[in-house]
């Protein structure tokens, strides 16, 4: 798909997030420069600061960087689970591109949420309800994009499961029960189900054994490939990130320190730090 | 000496002090305002302890006046321990005319059952409640519970009947059946039967509903839309007996009580004590109509 200025799906600018009471100061004096997020003088932390992209439709973007670089705060700011210091976010889906979705009420934010987007934890205890069965935590995304008739939500959460190689027979347990491979795979289920043009993937494979990992990765890369659903992969993994994204953007201390096409990235790494990770790569 | 004419009286009429009863109906003003959402009200001691009728007791000694004429039911019966002691105290703190006559009653407190005859416009119906958290199943904590409903977020409470759906091929809850009213704020009906549940939807009396021990009223004014939560493939139904009858009457489109005799033998009797003494007397009676109800005479 072209890309050009106009038929972004996503764009970001400024995004922030600081804890604590930042002054004048605090984004001048912390960043990848100064080594360290905290500010010297207030002692507020910075989680990220002015993150500015554009995700265009199918897409796969990644996000890059060591624990602590504000990788996954983007994304939980995006999905509204944290409050945005500063910054904006359009999403063309929704009231085509005009309205900031950081500054809407909680009613719409949840909407938009359940019918533009999907999120997929590194805990699936974060994203899945372990009191309701697995088949209940795909009905309840359904049920919040409005769909009331049980047999067709029992009929598309089969066809997800399937979707994502968990036996339809383990529909109605819990996912405590489930192995931890196949408790991602039903939030993966539970993140598409409503068919969002955007989905968010917060270190889905770190604590998946290697194989477990590879599956779930490949699962990801078809529905990407068969549905078109653009991604922001979070990861600190390199090989994840290139498996899975087309671009990528690395981070450190909250900042964007460099961006651009994965391979590139992987390739010829501009920055000291993305030299440093492409290194460390084993 | 200056005759102290201020306290002769014991008790003020009605018990509760007129300052504090004018707080409860300012209260029962905002919850008809918003059908159906949870109005947080003072709940003043009683003799009786909280948690033992004291939120309909508060709603009913709030707005009775010298002309009401009472009537107090205990899951139907008119006879039992709680509906005779809060009976008689009404009457001794106001004075009023009191009755087992449903048609005759301006005020009606309940614990749990409406009365199957049915309801007018110049009666005040008054529900004692236990929970008036519908949510409270699948949310325990209260502040989230009253940002969910203030959004509207009641996702979880359907998941809750779809599990119940899948685990038990029914949505199997007994009492208290969740409701949403004027298709704004999902209710707890208090514990009454899914069979009573219809009967408030469009009804011409005024609904109230106190809740003592958690502090809270709610109502449902007149002609109010009250529709219980129900998929569009599973639905909600009321209790089915079309095999029993009432040993009494014969009777059986009415919430029938499942008895044993001594000798061990089963029989049923209808729940609605005043309802069932009409009916041995053949004397006029007009039962609720709703579409459930409605198809058991069809057929």
């Amino acid at each position: 798909m072209s890309r050009n200025d106009d038929n972004w799906l996503l764009r970001v600018r400024n995004l922030t997030k600081i804890y604590g009471e930042p002054n004048e100061n605090t984004l001048n004096m912390t960043g990848p420069l100064f080594n360290s997020n905290i500010c010297p003088e207030t002692d507020s932390i910075v989680a990220c600061a002015g993150i500015d992209f554009d995700l265009y439709p199918g897409e796969v973007l990644g996000i890059v960087g060591e624990s602590g670089s504000g990788k996954s705060t983007v994304v939980k700011l995006l999905y509204f689970d944290i409050e945005k210091t500063l910054g904006a976010a359009w999403l063309r889906p929704y009231t085509n591109g005009l309205s900031n979705i950081l500054e809407e009420s909680n009613q719409k934010k949840r909407f938009i949420r359940n019918n533009l987007m999907g999120m997929v934890y590194q805990n699936p205890r974060d994203g899945l309800n372990f009191r309701f069965s697995s088949g209940g935590n795909i009905a309840e995304k359904l049920i919040m994009a409005g769909n009331m008739h049980v047999g067709e939500i029992r009929g598309r959460a089969s066809d997800l499961l399937n979707k994502t190689e968990v036996p339809v027979q383990r529909m109605d347990d819990r996912p405590s029960s489930f192995s931890g491979g196949m408790q991602q795979r039903v939030q993966i289920s539970k993140a598409i189900a409503n068919n969002p043009p955007l989905l968010f993937l917060d270190e889905v494979t770190t604590g998946l054994d290697v194989s477990v990992q590879a599956r779930v990765l490949d699962l990801i890369r078809e529905l990407q490939q068969d549905l078109g659903i653009a991604m922001i992969v979070v990861s600190h993994d390199l090989s994840v990130i290139r498996m899975l994204t087309d671009r990528t953007l690395v981070m450190k201390d909250g900042r964007i320190v460099e961006s651009g096409l994965t391979d590139q990235i992987l390739q010829d790494p501009q920055h000291e730090y993305s030299q440093l990770l492409v290194s460390s790569l084993l | 000496m200056v005759e102290n004419k201020k306290y002769v009286n014991k008790y003020n009429f009605a018990f509760i002090d007129e300052a504090t009863k004018k707080e409860i109906r300012r209260k029962l003003l905002k919850a008809v305002a918003i059908p159906g959402y949870q109005v947080p009200y003072s709940s003043p001691e009683m003799p009786i302890s909280r948690g033992w009728g004291t939120g309909g007791l508060h709603i009913t000694l709030a707005v009775i006046g010298k002309e009401d004429v009472f009537k107090i039911i205990d899951q139907g019966s008119d006879a039992s321990v709680n509906a005779c002691n809060l009976r008689e105290f009404v009457h001794m703190m106001t004075n009023c005319k009191t009755t087992f006559d449903t048609t005759e009653a301006t005020l009606i407190q309940t614990r749990h059952r409406i009365t199957e005859e049915e309801l007018n416009e110049k009666q005040i119906y008054i529900y004692q409640v236990p929970q008036p958290e519908p949510l409270r199943s699948v949310e325990r904590y209260e502040n989230k519970t009253r940002q969910m409903h203030g959004e509207a977020d009641y996702a979880k409470m359907w998941v809750s009947l779809y599990e119940s759906f899948v685990r038990h091929g029914d949505i199997m809850l007994g009492a208290g059946y969740p409701v949403k009213v004027n298709g704004r704020y999902i209710m707890a009906p208090s514990p009454i039967p899914k069979w009573d549940v219809p009967n408030i939807n469009d009804s011409k009396a005024l609904h109230l509903f106190g809740a003592g021990r958690e502090k809270r009223l709610y109502a449902v004014p007149p002609y109010t839309k009250v529709e219980p939560l129900e998929f569009d493939d599973v639905k909600f139904s009321v209790e089915d007996f079309s095999t029993y009858e009432c040993f009494k009457t014969g009777y059986n489109k009415a919430y029938l009580d499942e008895l044993y005799f001594d000798d061990g033998s089963k029989h049923f009797v209808i729940n609605d004590s005043n309802f069932l003494d009409k009916l041995v007397e053949h004397a006029p009676l007009k039962q609720h109509s709703n579409k459930y109800l409605n198809k058991l005479n069809e057929a």
